[in-house]
């Protein structure tokens, strides 16, 4: 089968592969690229633990054809930290005990985050809704929820 | 047509453990020559944070820091056997086993301290950082790695221990059927309100309130985590979860995860959980376990509170708004129960 090359931005650095025809990004991501922050779940766009940001929107990347983000700029969880500082979220995350098995967890803070870079300031609601297409089998939400408000709290903080 | 709300309410005793053929957990722990310790099980850790909760565990019975103790789970093919992660029995029976491994592997540690420090083991003492001292004089005092690295390379010991819980088997009483199952409980209490919709059926949480007896909570925040967790689960056994279809033709029931129903993070209601600790005689640092039972009370409670909201017996899980329609309609509308 003809390859097709495909260049994007991967948490700001530029990356080139190619890539079959009808792959999707989380394959590309996990198998070409050697990124596994975003995991596997259901395939289906059920569960949300693929969850990426595409020019800053949240995508799920087991349902997005490689071939369409071609000159665009993918954020995962691998680029969320800052070099061995961990971003407000993750830090909010582990302090609030939001994770347990942790499978969901890549899923959330990238759709957490997703919020945050266009509402620092989310209500509750607000916050439910923005991971009401990730699945947690373990928390009861409630942690994680708790989590995205702290680290809209500090966030604002320091700004 | 109108929403009601119920309020109802479970009380629940929860075994910890089982006793069949003993309910075994083993536990091997052993130091390098770095001074670190390793403890090997073969119990998984699934996130409920047994990793965490053994290493306690370790570090307080070697006393030694927590940061020097390492947990091994991985390998069920060479690591040493466990009946596994369920039944509530984590902390408690593989705690036990780590217990006794590490009170054996520190009588050994103190055995190498007292031969370099030229003095009995029995006048020597921990200090919880690291060192060993002679008690009452504590610059008289050894670092654990030294002490490590002299068993390894000059005394020719290995500062190792074993341990297993196991629980006598109890023979079933024939006359009476009367056993023995378990050697500790835990138990709790929890009160949930609901709002039922008589038009469409639909079940909204509204609030919970619990408390819940766990021996010593050896990881308080690790244990408020199941409890918040495990009530969602109770909450979702209770109206959502089934692999059987429930509509009259099977073809019409979830085929896959995508289709299967859990709560999502809309349908949570506030938890308001009390920890209650009465220290188990026989569990590790008095701990017993919150594992499955933090889900269990869910259930009956929600039930009891569909019957004060609307009046009607729900006796099959989940409670499904078309189940709670049919049976509103065989009693001819519903029946607000007095509130309590």
């Amino acid at each position: 089968m003809t390859k097709t090359p495909l260049q994007f931005r991967h948490n700001g650095r530029d990356v080139a592969v190619f890539v079959d025809g009808g792959i999707n990004l989380l394959v590309a991501l996990r198998e070409l690229i050697g990124d596994m922050t975003p995991k596997f779940g259901c395939g289906q766009g059920g569960c949300g633990a693929c969850s990426v940001l595409i020019d800053g929107e949240v995508h799920l990347s087991c349902l997005t054809l490689a071939e369409t983000v071609n000159g665009r700029s993918i954020e995962t969880l691998d680029g969320l930290k800052d070099g061995p500082n961990l971003h407000p979220l993750q830090r909010a995350f582990m302090e609030q005990f939001a994770a347990q098995c942790g499978y969901c967890t890549p899923g959330m803070l990238m759709a957490a985050k997703a919020l945050l870079d266009r509402n620092p300031s989310p209500t509750r609601a607000e916050v439910i809704e923005a991971i009401s297409g990730n699945i947690c089998r373990c928390t009861g939400y409630e942690p994680i929820i708790n989590a995205v408000l702290t680290a809209a709290t500090s966030g604002r903080a320091r700004a | 047509m109108a929403k009601h709300r119920g309020r109802g309410i479970a009380s629940i005793n929860y075994p910890i453990g089982m006793n069949l053929g003993g309910d075994p957990s083993q536990a091997l722990v052993h130091s390098n020559p770095s001074g670190k310790f390793t403890v090997s099980l073969s119990s998984i850790d699934l996130g409920q944070g047994m990793k965490s909760v053994t290493r306690q565990i370790c570090a307080e019975t070697l006393g030694v820091p927590v940061e020097d103790v390492y947990v091994d789970t991985a390998d069920s093919d060479t690591g040493p056997h466990c009946m596994g992660s369920f039944a509530s029995r984590g902390t408690h029976r593989v705690g036990n086993a780590v217990m006794a491994a590490a009170k054996e592997a520190r009588g050994v540690m103190m055995e190498a301290a007292a031969e370099e420090l030229e003095v009995n083991a029995a006048d020597l003492d921990t200090d919880g950082r690291g060192n060993i001292h002679v008690k009452g004089a504590p610059h008289r005092s050894i670092s654990t790695k030294d002490v490590a690295i002299a068993a390894q390379f000059k005394q020719g010991k290995t500062i190792s221990g074993r341990g297993i819980f196991l629980v006598p088997l109890s023979e079933v009483n024939p006359e009476t059927g009367e056993m023995s199952p378990a050697t500790c409980y835990a138990h709790a209490c929890l009160v949930a309100e609901v709002e039922v919709d008589d038009e469409t059926g639909e079940i909204a949480m509204v609030r919970m309130d619990s408390a819940y007896e766990l021996g010593r909570a050896l990881n308080p925040r690790l244990v408020e985590q199941q409890l918040v967790g495990g009530a969602w689960m109770g909450v979702s056994h209770a109206l959502f979860e089934t692999p059987e279809p429930y509509y009259p033709d099977p073809a019409h029931g979830p085929r896959d995860f995508v289709e299967y129903l859990m709560p999502g993070p809309g349908d949570i209601c506030p938890h308001d959980i009390a920890v209650l600790e009465r220290p188990a005689a026989d569990g590790p640092f008095g701990a017993k376990g919150p594992g499955e039972m933090c889900a269990n009370p869910v259930l009956p409670a929600v039930a009891n509170a569909i019957f004060n909201a609307v009046g009607v017996r729900m006796d099959e899980l989940p409670i499904t708004p078309e189940k709670v329609l049919r049976a509103i309609k065989a009693q001819g509308g519903a029946r607000p129960q007095a509130r309590r």
